[in-house]
């Protein structure tokens, strides 16, 4: 860390105004902690610790739907956000994030392409974020599974890294949207292809019944959006720094 | 010390099964089975929660404890009291009464289907003209539907289009509609409809069968395969609980369901703590995983029929408790069942609204719960109210008692 009496003065400084005020600010840094559970897995990233241990290059695809962006300000998505911490944790690598938006295709549909995308971009890794249009669709779950493992098979034999990124906490569609049978679905693929899930709904679920989201919240602006793609992108740097074994002070 | 197979059946299967004309015992009328009662409403409650987001009192659901869950023991008990009443029905009137009878009674079930679905309408319209938040741009999609109005309304009309938690209305109306067949046949050979029943499953799982959904995929609750807990049920209750009571009262099927439910429960440990994930073996994992509640897993099967053996060998069917005012609530429930379950999926349907608008935190949450369940049971007591003094009316006058209020269904 480059920064580090400046952190620690910026953190006394931040914990005094919390301090102080009685109630969090809705524009004050978020505070979004993660438990440390769903940020390590047992799978690994091999391809991921040898590119940045050995060429000092990290090229990251994110595959997903529109979940992966905000509408009119995308550098704050989570991608970009991904890169950014990235960066600031392993100054010595070159990371570079790029996106496609795959939107309104279901898995098995994104499945069939992912090769195609992969040749183009050559990624070290591809995070995949899925599972949300098929849950509108209610589209059957074993064939949901298939279209995932093909997907994961298809990037596995190309020699990419895999990450699978499972749906959105949405406590206001809970009634409309199931997402049960696509979270357990995902799951299995990851177990069954050794490869790390992003728990993405349990980390959104957890800050909101921390309070540090009000995810119900009927506002119209992008500002919630942008503080959880924050917290998300920060979470999921340190979930693939974690899981390529990667040591951010080595790299220094 | 009454046998297990009294505390099934009840005090007069031995009689009833010394007139042996037909080849189907019945116990006999006017006693309740007030343990049916308690579990079903047990159930009611317990479905209640789990529709809920989850919060404190999920913990108590039986889900997070094995395999199977307030489902199984729902559809089971409506196999078993549904096969009691109307296969009395069938046995005193003929097989055209009891099918007009629970025709009527599908009727309802239906009826009570489309209420809740004009509940969930107003819910989705609301949502989709207050709330634009860009964070959730994506799950907005599910509004397409209100695009089509037309056809989504004459789909869930059709039972395809079902909104999340209101599959087990269409699950339970498709099982009532194949009664009057299941009781036929049982009158004919219990033991060889009962077989059926598992050839069916079995064929469910080797063919695949299902009934398919709109707009994509499947019934949830695939009826292919749930009917082998309603069939279970109805064979159950038409004496095959008797014949079994040689295998429950043995001390070898108690410690195999110990073992199992004890199994289950270490399985079921694994998936609320991630950390313990490496205790279980990978092959194990493969051949297990997923448990599928669509098609009413094997595992999930088992597990009920542990839960149910080791029950009934401990609760005996004369436990002065069963009269206590402490279960009275949750017996009323039981009895009214039908009631009391689109109850509880609009009130689980009011509790999301009333969470998402006050944003409540852990506290509102464990409000919501409790006050659903009383309002749960005092809807109960006033319909049972309300049908004892109509029942009183009906004798003045003469009329013939009818088969709901022996708890049918």
């Amino acid at each position: 860390m480059k920064s580090n009496p400046v952190m620690i003065l910026g953190l006394t400084l931040i914990a005094g105004l919390l301090a102080a005020a009685p109630v969090r600010a809705e524009d004050a840094p978020a505070n979004c902690e993660v438990p440390a559970y769903l940020l390590t897995s047992e799978s690994k990233l091999p391809k991921v610790e040898t590119a940045v241990a050995g060429d000092r290059r990290l090229e990251i695809l994110v595959v997903g739907s529109r979940s992966s962006s905000i509408p009119s300000s995308e550098a704050s998505a989570y991608p970009g956000r991904l890169q950014a911490m990235l960066k600031e944790a392993l100054p010595k690598v070159a990371v570079n994030v790029s996106v496609e938006l795959q939107v309104k295709k279901t898995a098995e549909e994104v499945a069939g392409g992912l090769v195609k995308l992969a040749e183009l971009k050559k990624p070290t890794l591809v995070i995949w974020q899925t599972g949300t249009y098929d849950a509108i669709r209610s589209i059957d779950p074993d064939d949901f599974r298939a279209g995932v493992e093909d997907g994961v098979a298809a990037l596995q034999k190309a020699g990419t890294d895999v990450i699978l990124m499972n749906l959105q906490y949405s406590p206001r569609t809970e009634t409309m949207i199931s997402a049960p049978p696509y979270l357990d679905n995902m799951r299995v693929v990851a177990q069954q292809h050794d490869i790390p899930l992003f728990d993405r709904f349990a980390m959104m679920r957890h800050w909101s019944d921390a309070g540090d989201f009000d995810l119900s919240s009927t506002s119209h602006g992008p500002d919630l959006a942008k503080r959880v793609h924050d917290c998300l992108g920060r979470a999921l740097s340190k979930f693939v720094i974690d899981a390529a074994h990667v040591n951010p002070a080595q790299q220094n | 010390m009454s046998s297990i197979a009294d505390q099934i059946a009840g005090p007069s299967a031995s009689d009833a099964a010394a007139t042996s004309a037909p080849a189907i015992t019945l116990p006999a009328a006017g006693e309740r089975e007030l343990r049916l009662d308690l579990f079903r409403g047990l159930a009611l409650w317990l479905i209640f929660i789990d529709h809920l987001p989850a919060n404190i009192l999920t913990w108590f659901t039986i889900r997070n404890y094995g395999f199977s869950d307030a489902t199984e023991i729902f559809i089971f008990i409506s196999g078993y009291t549904a096969a009691f009443v109307y296969g009395r029905a069938m046995l005193e009137s003929g097989f055209v009464i009891a099918t007009a009878r629970i025709m009527r009674r599908v009727w309802q079930i239906y009826v009570a289907h489309v209420f809740l679905f004009t509940i969930f309408l107003a819910e989705i319209s609301y949502v989709a003209t207050n709330f634009n938040n860009p964070l959730y741009t994506e799950e907005m999609g599910i509004m397409d539907f209100l695009k089509q109005p037309d056809v989504t309304i004459i789909q869930a009309l059709l039972l395809r289009f079902r909104p999340v938690n209101m599959d087990v209305l269409p699950l339970y109306i498709v099982l009532m509609l194949f009664l009057p067949i299941i009781l036929w046949l049982m009158k004919w050979r219990p033991d060889v409809s009962l077989g059926l029943s598992v050839a069916l499953y079995a064929a469910t799982w080797q063919f695949d069968l299902y009934l398919s959904a709109y707009p994509n995929g499947t019934w949830f609750f695939n009826p292919f395969a749930w009917q082998l807990l309603f069939t279970f049920g109805a064979w159950c209750a038409l004496g095959g609980a008797v014949r079994m009571s040689a295998i429950l009262s043995s001390p070898i099927t108690m410690w195999i369901c110990f073992a199992y439910l004890l199994a289950a429960f270490f399985v079921t440990l694994t998936w609320h703590l991630p950390q313990l994930n490496f205790l279980m073996p990978k092959h194990l994992e493969q051949w297990m995983y997923p448990i599928s509640k669509t098609d009413l897993d094997v595992l999930r099967f088992a597990h009920f029929l542990a839960l149910a053996a080791i029950t009934v060998r401990f609760l005996r069917k004369d436990w002065p408790g069963l009269k206590s005012p402490w279960l009275r609530p949750l017996i009323l429930c039981g009895q009214h069942s039908l009631e009391i379950f689109c109850l509880g999926v609009f009130l689980a349907f009011a509790g999301h609204f009333v969470l998402a608008e006050t944003s409540g935190g852990a506290g509102m949450h464990f409000l919501i719960s409790v006050v659903g369940i009383l309002i749960m049971s005092g809807m109960a007591w006033v319909i049972s109210w309300y049908k004892n003094s109509a029942d009183k009316n009906a004798k003045k006058k003469g009329a013939v008692g009818n088969a709901d209020m022996a708890g049918g269904g």
